[in-house]
């Protein structure tokens, strides 16, 4: 039995440093996160799932947080490491806030800090197991970008993580363009949401949309989508190939 | 095929199941009481709803002894904290020290823990930790292995504002149905309500709980049941 002397087992107790960490798993996760760009600004949509395994354990955490004034994160991945994120975040954004100087970090600089965080900790073999996305608008310039656990970052007018980039991506390659209103934007983002719902194992009927504009950040109430089952193929599937599936 | 009791040298697990409620005025806690070494049951009173402070308390699952360490250094934490606020701990702090300890030695430890408790500020609060580290501020939350029984039962029961009575009867009865279910659980169930007025243990032993489908009333022997003198013999 080995005892580690008290001092450096304090150290270790509060946090991991002096052993050598490998690569983890995660425990409870989010699915996809999808996001726009539109007229005035970003929405980015995500369900309140946290999923253990294949339970859907949890259905009411928020994977939509605001980072200072200018912008949202949405995360997928393992929720305890988003939360650690969050802390690293609100401190990022307290000692921007501490130089009082007027200026406060927009979307482009947290996208960045964010790749920082993720790619250094891929390097040391102990990553964040989390997808990205960040999005907001500063000085009218919208910004809407994505990073992942090993560090691999880009922006584009529209992106997704996980499922989303399978299913909701082609959906968006179709029917995005410039310009979209806020209400076109939604009923977007909501069609997403549907298939993902149909088709992710790990999506839950609850999901919040948030608005990021010049003006601020809105981050939605949970709400429910509808669901369509009431199709003639739906109620008899195998007629016409009787034993088939 | 030799009949084994069981790895007797395997970790000791908590299969369990713990449940933590909140009620209108404080909160709820409850657990099962069984440990075991792979088959073998090796306390079968175990008490895993483990004091933190006055106030909050842990309901422990997973490995034992994870769990066990976890609260201890939790404690001491904890016990500090109080000395330098001059008041008690709210349930917010002990749970996040729970996380610090969780999070921080996720590759190492395997204990899902639910903290409960009132402080004077948010009144009564349950923090759901599952592995990992994430916490989780619910209403209620189930842990351990015997949880999974219950999923479908709180979907369908729960409410929110329910009266201290309906809440511990709620949590009596979820642990006894789990128990029923998971080899993992077993023996007596134990609550402990806090709330203003302080902390109540109750202590509901396995033959006072409720019969479930395929279970029968316990008897002192057969020979108090089957029609006295010399029974019919059987024949075919």
């Amino acid at each position: 039995m080995n005892f580690a002397d008290s001092a450096s087992a304090m150290k270790n107790l509060l946090g991991s440093e002096g052993d050598s960490q490998r690569t983890l798993y995660p425990y409870v996760t989010g699915t996809s996160v999808v996001a726009i760009k539109y007229k005035d600004g970003i929405l980015i949509a995500a369900d309140m799932g946290g999923s253990y395994g294949s339970t859907l354990r949890y259905k009411t955490v928020e994977r939509l947080k605001p980072v200072g004034k200018h912008s949202v994160i949405g995360a997928s991945g393992e929720i305890s490491d988003f939360q650690e994120i969050m802390r690293y975040l609100d401190e990022l954004i307290l000692y921007d806030n501490m130089w009082d100087d007027g200026n406060s970090l927009g979307p482009k600089e947290v996208h960045n800090y964010l790749t920082r965080v993720m790619y250094n900790r891929r390097n040391k073999f102990n990553p964040l197991w989390n997808s990205l996305v960040l999005g907001g608008v500063k000085n009218g310039q919208k910004y809407l970008g994505t990073v992942s656990m090993i560090g691999v970052q880009y922006e584009d007018s529209h992106v997704a993580t996980g499922f989303g980039n399978h299913l909701a991506r082609p959906i968006l390659r179709d029917e995005w363009h410039e310009n979209l209103t806020y209400e076109e934007g939604v009923k977007l983002l909501e069609k997403c949401m549907r298939v993902l719902l149909y088709r992710d194992r790990s999506a839950v009927n609850k999901l919040q949309i948030a608005k990021i504009t010049e003006e601020g950040f809105t981050i939605s109430q949970p709400y429910s989508l509808k669901t369509f089952w009431d199709f003639a193929a739906f109620k008899n599937p195998t007629v016409g190939a009787e034993g088939s599936w | 095929m030799d009949v084994s009791s069981g790895d007797l040298d395997a970790p000791h697990s908590m299969g369990t199941t713990i449940i933590g409620v909140t009620y209108d005025g404080g909160v709820v806690l409850g657990a099962d009481s069984r440990t075991s070494t792979g088959m073998y049951v090796a306390n079968r009173a175990s008490d895993k709803i483990t004091q933190l402070t006055d106030n909050v308390y842990v309901c422990r699952s997973g490995s034992a002894a994870d769990s066990q360490i976890v609260s201890d250094y939790v404690r001491f934490y904890l016990h500090q904290h109080t000395i330098q606020l001059g008041q008690p701990s709210t349930v917010k702090v002990a749970a996040n020290l729970v996380r610090l300890v969780a999070y921080g030695n996720k590759n190492m430890l395997q204990t899902g823990l639910i903290v409960g408790g009132w402080d004077k500020y948010e009144g009564g609060k349950i923090y759901g930790i599952p592995l990992g580290g994430t916490v989780l501020d619910l209403p209620f939350t189930i842990g351990g292995s015997g949880s999974s029984y219950l999923y479908g039962f709180f979907d369908q029961v729960w409410k929110e504002g329910m009266t201290r009575e309906e809440a511990e009867q709620l949590v009596v009865k979820a642990v006894s149905l789990a128990i029923a279910r998971d080899g993992a659980s077993g023996g007596v169930v134990r609550t402990v309500t806090i709330n203003k007025d302080g902390v109540s243990r109750k202590f509901y032993p396995g033959d006072t709980l409720p019969l479930w489908h395929e279970e029968i009333e316990a008897q002192n022997s057969l020979l108090d049941i089957v029609a006295a003198a010399s029974p019919e013999p059987m024949i075919t």
